[in-house]
């Protein structure tokens, strides 16, 4: 067993997502938001009354779902655990930096994902029918680590306050949603709508997600897969390097 | 033979003000070593650089025969840490506290339960493993930290002042341990404030004071070189004069305190010889008779306030 070695400190990170699992999402709370949420979103959409047809509402439900249950929980692990010193305890054992942050990754991916497919399959009870699967089930996982990778930008900054991050996430992750096509279709939106639309990671997810449901999409689907790839490649490398760097400075 | 612990001019800035300066020192192979010194002089600073916590501003540590900066993974798989503040995950029981280190220092699932099982029963938490370690006193909270830090069966223990807050029992408990893994081949590196635990249990400690080592030694030999003049105390069954007893060769001072004398000697040994004699040629039979020893303490309380920075 080499303890540095690359599968060796997969698997303890592995270790590390499954105790964020039992102590950060196994929580009456953050499961009853988790499977509520998607569900009142849902019913606001409908209420809404506007003139949209609900395989497009719900697209974008799914977006919104694992948008927001795959950022939920994760930015706030650093600073719980700096505050309760159990940060401290990870840092002196021997996993790296990379492995802490791939394992609360790991922990939201499963998260987003499990909830994402009770909206999904609440939209099949209400009568949607799923045209493409093999595409939705892609570009869920795909979108997962992407959105899970989001959720550990987040936490860059490094306090030991998790409210501040709370609000700073807020700040960030709603425009997203207003920027991503979920309430106007992208086909409907201005010139400068459109180039923030692109720069959004949500925007190819929820084009994949319409895709599947209705056949129809803004994007060819392959741009739609390539670009969710490459910013989750982005910011996965990303928040491993700044976590690396800034580490130190929550002990 | 490489010492386990090899620090050089380890120095740590916080803002304006240095933490920690070209701290240097050595720890063999079997070791106790005592790391002492006021509060705030830099002590968990030191080990936090030492357990690659937070990175050295400057200088060096290998642990291990691993530099700490660039192979922290290898290091660190060969020690376990005590910290200064209790880090067990409240919200998981003991039993799954001690299951995630296993896995974290990669031990097989059977090993890291057999270790667990062993350990909690050394601590006294076996029949308290299924419950969360939020309901846990501080003593059971420490003795479980303590169990976690030694599942994979380190060659090197670091401990940030594991005592305390502890009652006498829980002390003592710790203590014995740790004197038990010593003889057992575990290297122990141990930040305390309390000189009469390091006193019994290290081989060699380490003063350090406002950031900068002030001495490294045994002990004993910390205490001898600290005080050349020892005291004896000593009383007799009647009256004597105190310029009797001055006048008796190897006795340099006298000093009196209730029914007792003070006597300040340089040949400790001499000077007792001469009281006995004073006694027997006096008729004053001695009731009692003691040598004060200098304490670490007062060792330390030296070193650490002459020449104030
Ligand atoms: N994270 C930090 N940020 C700023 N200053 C710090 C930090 N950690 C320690 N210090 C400062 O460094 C100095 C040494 O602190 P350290 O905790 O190492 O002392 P110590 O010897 O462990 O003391 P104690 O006996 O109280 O535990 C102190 O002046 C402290 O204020
Ligand atoms: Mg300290």
């Amino acid at each position: 067993m080499n303890p540095a070695g690359f599968s060796e400190q997969v698997r303890r990170a592995w270790a590390i997502a499954k105790k964020d699992i039992r102590i950060y999402y196994l929580k009456g709370p953050v499961l009853i938001f988790g499977v509520f949420m998607p569900l009142f979103m849902f019913l606001a959409f409908l209420m809404g009354g506007r003139q949209l047809p609900l395989s497009f509402l719900i697209s974008g439900l799914v977006g919104m779902t694992l948008f927001f249950t795959a950022t939920a929980v994760s930015p706030a692990i650093f600073p719980w655990e700096g505050q309760a010193k159990t940060l401290e305890r990870l840092a002196s054992c021997p996993v790296t930096v990379e492995a802490i942050v791939f394992g609360d990754m790991i922990a939201s991916i499963l998260f987003g994902i499990g909830i994402t497919i009770v909206t999904v399959i609440i939209g099949l009870a209400v009568g949607l029918s799923l045209i493409h699967g093999i595409t939705l089930l892609v570009a869920i996982l795909l979108a997962a680590c992407c959105f899970s990778a989001i959720g550990m930008l987040l936490a860059v900054p490094p306090t030991n306050v998790p409210s501040n991050i709370m609000m700073l996430s807020s700040l960030i992750k709603f425009p997203l949603v207003f920027i991503s096509g979920i309430f106007v279709p992208l086909e409907q939106m201005p010139a400068w709508g459109l180039v923030l639309a692109v720069c959004s990671p949500l925007t190819y997810f929820t084009d994949l997600v319409r895709y599947s449901f209705t056949g129809t999409h803004f994007f060819a689907v392959w741009i739609d897969i390539a670009a969710l790839a490459v910013f989750t490649v982005v910011f996965t490398v990303g928040t491993m390097y700044l976590h690396k760097r800034t580490m130190p400075k929550r002990m | 033979m490489t010492p386990v612990i090899q620090a050089s001019n380890l120095t740590k800035v916080f803002g304006k003000s240095t933490a920690v300066e070209h701290v240097s020192f050595e720890v063999q192979k079997g070791e106790i070593f005592g790391f002492l010194g006021p509060n705030g002089a830099g002590k968990t600073t030191t080990t936090r650089m030492l357990t690659g916590v937070i990175p050295p501003d400057a200088g060096t540590a290998t642990i291990l025969a691993h530099d700490i900066r660039t192979e922290p993974v290898m290091a660190k798989q060969g020690f376990g840490v005590v910290p200064e503040t209790s880090n067990a995950y409240t919200d998981l029981t003991a039993w799954q506290n001690l299951m995630l280190m296993g896995e974290l220092y990669g031990l097989p699932r059977s090993r890291a339960e057999q270790r667990s099982s062993e350990l909690l029963t050394m601590v006294g938490l076996l029949e308290r493993k299924d419950q969360k370690v939020q309901a846990y006193s501080k003593g059971m909270k420490q003795r479980l930290i303590l169990a976690m830090a030694l599942i994979h069966e380190p060659e090197l223990l670091f401990l940030d002042e594991p005592t305390s807050g502890l009652d006498v029992q829980s002390t003592q408990m710790i203590l014995t341990l740790l004197r038990d893994l010593n003889r057992k081949g575990t290297t122990i590196f141990l930040t305390t404030h309390n000189m009469e635990e390091a006193n019994r249990l290290c081989h060699r400690v380490g003063i350090i004071r406002a950031g900068k080592m002030v001495a490294i030694d045994a002990p004993e030999k910390l205490k001898v070189a600290i005080d050349r003049v020892h005291k004896i105390e000593i009383s007799f069954d009647r009256e004597v004069s105190s310029d009797a007893l001055a006048g008796l060769s190897d006795v340099t001072g006298v000093n009196r305190t209730g029914d007792k004398w003070q006597i300040s000697a340089e040949n400790r040994d001499a000077a007792i010889h001469s009281l006995v004699t004073f006694s027997q040629q006096n008729g004053a039979a001695i009731v009692t008779l003691n040598t004060l020893a200098p304490s670490l303490d007062e060792a330390f309380l030296r070193l650490t306030q002459e020449a104030k920075p």
